[in-house]
């Protein structure tokens, strides 16, 4: 028996919202918005946690620019707490390396960050998810229990067509869908709103794309300034 | 000290097989401890017996300790090895990693026959009960 899978839940019971940021396909900007959603959040005084769960490729310690800190170890580990939010990543063990792993490991090693991290109390928190629908996304659906779904969707109609299946993976599991967000924005087409509202999921709004992204890409106070943040915080009420 | 976590786990399971099983007493919980995951015997031991401390089915429990060695095949050409082999290799970054999530050891191991790092942990990973006995 795995002694891990049971206390699980525990280790979650005081954290009121779980949202999964995904999407299924790759780079449309999952990291992104989870990591500013977790700091819009936190700067609204929410209690917020951050797991960046993309264990191939983690980015939202690079987005928000944190370093330099470890958890804390004290009956299982604490998570710091950077910019009011505590974040739990995979580089804390993997450092800068590749992890050459299958899906079995990263099974074993979601199971295992999950065991031993004490979030203690939250309001939110918040998943960066990798892309597709595979190991991670089953594991996240699995093990916990009260997940919500927030899916990203570019105006890409490739995007779009993989966004599609993931929305219905979610829901022939029955697993809730908080709505869908356009990023990246270019034009006023009303064509992606159209496509999702077919789905009978909502279309929580957009994100536009923001040409200076770049310059603020680990920098927290430039992102706070920027029109991602501003679109971001737009989105905030319809989160409920 | 993350063992606690850990044995909170083995814990908290065992309760819930009591539960499902409607035993009163648990006599016996065997865990076996996988070597990779370098768990310290004598701080989980300690964290068991303080986790118990307020639960009345664990009066007369013994904790049994089965260690088991850690072993590796590389998928590409099918060397088998042993951690232990490895251990002398790593520095205290680098196990206290493997220590806290296994899977590290992709990162800071190769396979020893082609240097491959797409290997399986085939035993002795980490925390696992064996057994669990007790009276109804
Ligand atoms: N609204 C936007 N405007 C401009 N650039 C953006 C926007 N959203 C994301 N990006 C950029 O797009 C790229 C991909 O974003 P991000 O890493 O967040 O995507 P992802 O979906 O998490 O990718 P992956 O699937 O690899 O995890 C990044 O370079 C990011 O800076
Ligand atoms: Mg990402
Ligand atoms: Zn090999």
């Amino acid at each position: 028996m795995d002694p891990r899978l049971n206390i699980i839940a525990h280790r979650l019971e005081n954290v009121d919202r779980l949202i999964a940021v995904s999407g299924g396909k790759g780079g449309i900007g999952k990291s992104s918005v989870a990591s500013t959603l977790a700091l819009c959040l936190s700067k609204k005084n929410y209690r917020v946690g951050l797991l960046d769960l993309d264990f191939y490729g983690p980015s939202c310690h690079l987005i928000l620019g944190i370093k330099g800190v470890y958890p804390e170890e004290e009956r299982g580990i604490l998570p710091p707490q950077v910019y009011g939010i505590k974040f739990m990543s995979i580089v804390y063990y993997a450092k800068e390396n590749p992890l050459t792993v299958r899906g079995i490991d990263i099974s074993n090693s979601i199971i295992e960050l999950l065991a031993i991290t004490r979030w203690e109390e939250l309001d939110f928190l918040i998943i960066d998810m990798p892309p597709g629908i595979g190991d991670t996304t089953l594991d996240v659906i699995r093990l916990l229990k009260g997940v919500e779904f927030l899916v990203i969707t570019t105006p890409s109609k490739v995007v779009l067509e993989t966004v599609k299946k993931t929305l219905e993976m979610l829901k022939e599991a029955h697993v809730p869908i908080l709505g869908v967000i356009e990023n990246m924005k270019l034009n006023n087409s009303s064509w992606t709103r159209q496509e999702i509202e077919t789905f009978d999921v909502k279309y929580l709004g957009e994100i536009g794309f923001d040409r200076s992204f770049e310059d603020f890409v680990g920098d927290r106070n430039k992102l706070l300034k920027s029109s991602f943040v501003e679109d971001i915080n737009k989105l905030i009420p319809n989160l409920d | 000290m993350h063992e606690w976590a850990l044995a909170e786990g083995v814990i908290d399971t065992t309760v819930k097989v009591s539960r499902e099983k409607k035993l009163k007493e648990i006599s016996r919980v065997v865990i076996t401890l996988g070597e990779l995951q370098q768990i310290d015997e004598e701080i989980f031991k300690f964290a068991l017996r303080e986790i118990i401390k307020p639960t009345s089915i664990f009066k007369k429990t013994e904790f049994k300790f089965e260690k088991e060695k850690a072993v590796l095949r590389c998928k590409v050409c099918t060397t088998e090895w042993e951690f232990g082999d490895m251990l002398c290799g790593l520095d205290d970054v680098e196990v206290e990693s493997i220590h806290f999530i296994p899977e590290m050891s992709h990162i800071y191991m190769k396979c020893p026959g082609c240097g491959s790092r797409d290997f399986e942990i085939v035993k002795g990973r980490g925390v696992w009960i064996a057994s669990i006995e007790g009276m109804e």
